[in-house]
Order: C-alpha cells, then sequence, then structure tokens
C-alpha cells in the first residue's frame, strides 16, 4: 500500500512508497497527546487487519488453557431473559449429583439472586456482576470470566457452566474460553427465533427447548420452530425439557456427561 | 448493544498502534451476520472519543455483504436470510465467503513533519 495524501482540495492520491507504514520505526514521540507541533501534509494509511475481538480472543485462550490444564470441561449457557436458565442449572446440579464435580460462573448485571438459587446443590459458584461498566454490560466477556474464574477451584472442578447474562444478541458474539455453547431456548417465545437471532442459534453446540410442560396451553408450532433451527443450524444437538417439571433433563445430564468425558 | 464494548475493543487497537501519533480516521470492516448496528457504533465512536485526542477520528464502517459460494452451481450468491443456503438452487451445501467480518483494517496517521 502507497502511502495517501490528502490535499486541501480534498483529493486524494497515494505514491507507491516501500514504507509507508511507521509500524517499526523509531520515532520518538514527545508531547504525547498533544499535537500541536504536527504540520500536517496529509496522512498515512496503516493497515491493521486485525480482529476487532482479538484482545478478547487472546483472554478466551488463555482462560481455556487455564481451564484445560485443571481439567475442566466448560458450558457457555446463554438464552434471552427468563427462557429458564438458572431453573434448567438447578435441575441439571441436582441431576448430575456426585458423578461430576461441578462449578458454576455465575454472570448477572446486578444482584447475586441467581447465585444464591443455585447455592446447596453441591456446585462451587463465583458471581460476576457485569454492572462495573457503563450501567451493566449485556453480555459476559473474556475478562470477566477470567475474574470469575479466578475466584473458582478449578482443581476441584470437572464440569463448569458458565451463565451468561440474558441477552438473545451479544453474547454471542463474545468468546470466553468455553469448549460448548449451549442454548436455552423457551417454546413461550415463538418459532420464528432462530431466524431473527441467527448468530445465537449458529453459535450454539446444543438447544434446550424449555418449558415444553405448557406446550398444551400455547398455540407454538414445536415443528416449525424445530425446523427453523434446522434451517439455521443444522448440527446442533436439541434436547426438549421442562426444567419446572424435570422431564427431558435426564438426556441433557447424558449428554453433558458424555461432552465431558470425551474432553478428558 | 454491544456496540459500545467493541468501541472501547477498536479505541484499544488504534491506541496501540497509533502509539501517540494523531490518527484522523478508521476503518472498519463489518460483517452482515455480525449484529452490530452501525448508527448505535457511530454514537457509541462518538461517546468514547469526545473530549479525548481521538475527538476529530473519523470512524468508517464498511458493510460486508454475507456471500456463500455453492458446491452444486459452483456460484456465489448473497444473503438477505440468515439461512445459509444458495440464492440460486436453495441448497444447503454452501460455504460462507464473507459476511463474518469483525475487522480494524486501517487507521489513518497525520504526517508528521520535521
Amino acid at each position: 500500500m502507497g502511502r495517501f495524501h490528502r490535499h486541501a482540495d480534498g483529493t486524494v492520491h497515494d505514491h507507491d512508497h516501500p514504507h509507508d507504514d511507521h509500524e517499526g520505526h523509531d520515532h520518538e514521540h514527545r508531547d504525547v497527546g498533544d499535537h500541536r507541533g504536527y504540520t500536517e501534509t496529509g496522512v498515512a494509511r496503516v493497515a491493521v487487519l486485525e480482529s476487532i475481538l482479538s484482545e478478547n480472543d487472546r483472554i478466551a485462550d488463555a482462560n481455556q488453557a487455564d481451564l484445560a490444564e485443571h481439567g475442566v470441561w466448560a458450558v457457555n449457557v446463554m438464552s434471552s431473559p427468563g427462557a429458564g436458565k438458572t431453573t434448567l442449572l438447578k435441575r441439571t446440579l441436582v441431576g448430575l449429583g456426585e458423578r461430576v464435580r461441578l462449578g458454576v460462573l455465575e454472570g448477572d448485571i446486578a444482584t447475586s439472586l441467581d447465585a444464591d438459587e443455585l447455592q446447596g446443590l453441591g456446585a462451587a459458584i463465583s458471581l460476576v456482576n457485569t454492572s462495573a461498566g457503563f450501567g451493566g454490560e449485556c453480555h459476559l466477556d473474556a475478562v470477566m470470566v477470567r475474574s470469575g474464574l479466578s475466584r473458582l477451584p478449578l482443581g476441584d472442578i470437572d464440569l463448569l457452566f458458565i451463565e451468561n447474562v440474558g441477552n438473545l444478541v451479544c453474547p454471542a458474539e463474545f468468546n470466553v474460553g468455553e469448549q460448548a455453547k449451549a442454548m436455552v431456548y423457551a417454546v413461550t417465545e415463538g418459532e420464528e427465533k432462530p431466524l431473527k437471532y441467527p448468530v445465537m442459534f449458529r453459535a450454539a453446540d446444543v438447544v434446550v427447548v424449555n418449558k415444553i410442560d405448557l406446550l398444551p396451553h400455547l398455540d407454538f408450532d414445536l415443528d416449525q420452530f424445530l425446523g427453523n433451527l434446522h434451517d439455521v443450524n443444522p448440527h446442533a444437538a436439541v434436547f426438549q425439557v421442562s426444567a419446572r417439571t424435570g422431564e427431558g433433563v435426564d438426556p441433557w445430564c447424558r449428554w453433558l456427561l458424555d461432552a465431558h468425558a470425551r474432553a478428558a | 448493544m454491544h456496540e459500545l464494548s467493541l468501541c472501547q475493543a477498536i479505541l484499544g487497537t488504534v491506541d496501540a498502534r497509533a502509539a501517540g501519533r494523531p490518527v484522523r480516521r478508521v476503518d472498519v470492516r463489518i460483517g452482515h451476520l455480525r449484529q452490530v448496528v452501525p448508527d448505535s457504533l457511530q454514537f457509541s465512536w462518538q461517546m468514547l472519543t469526545e473530549g479525548t485526542e481521538y475527538g476529530d477520528c473519523e470512524l468508517v464502517v464498511e458493510h460486508v455483504p454475507a456471500v456463500v459460494h455453492c458446491a452444486a452451481c459452483d456460484v456465489d450468491t448473497t444473503l438477505d436470510w440468515p439461512i445459509l443456503a444458495c440464492a440460486a438452487c436453495e441448497g444447503f451445501d454452501v460455504e460462507l465467503r464473507s459476511g463474518e467480518e469483525l475487522q480494524i483494517a486501517s487507521i489513518d496517521i497525520a504526517q508528521e513533519v520535521r
């Protein structure tokens, strides 16, 4: 790439120049942040070609390495608010019982309500409130998870649930170092959701269809939903459960145990 | 909703690359399959940069369409629906060619004259 010049009349052109990029040059920068000393003749376009999330991904890799070192298999659990993540987790912790050592990293914008719900079920729990930033982040990122991991006894955990902030958009964009992404979807949300929120539905390795005990009371078309899900993500494992009654929770628990065993 | 986080990440990278030199413009490429709202990204950028040395720095967003290549038709088609299928034959044997970009393409740094 050449050196770009922008002239007073607005035209921009570039000269082929072997070292247009100042990267690596040994300039001394005095008065950093104060540019009054500059006389501008134009600008140099410097190629960056870096993912916006590269810093997040670097920390996610570090999280993954720490988890692997301790033999922890982690699943990032995502859903819209109220789809039943915490209720499903309670059932799941009870269902898995003593078969594996459990941990939960609980992400919430504010309050410890969900973390409190999960106390006393045999899992080590770490709470991450995301409200430290501008009025509360809508997702967990790798840095927040790293902080949450530092408060967990990783050596005593086999299977770790990372309960994300309830939100169908943002959590899907941020890797946190997990081995699998699970999505909890409630049948009260409507059949079209995979088409409206394709990034999350595409990212999921497994989709848990929750609240099936309500099906007799809804106009929900389960086949249409499953068709939409398949169109967007043909590879996801699907479980139909009621976290409220416990129906269908056993196959989901077996999937988790199998996934953990395969990774071990 | 995560546009503010994205802008913070963009600023972090730009700041490291610029190393104190004045940045006039940042070009980012955002794929169609990413859930980024351009207006929201611009708003977040203004909010973060106002009153800083990046106050005059322009954020330019290039929208990258979602393109799939169909193995059966051997053609590239553009998606406007999130289903990864060939727009010509509606087959699912497709490979995503673009649309997942979330990239800082370049930064324009003001020339220093000695």
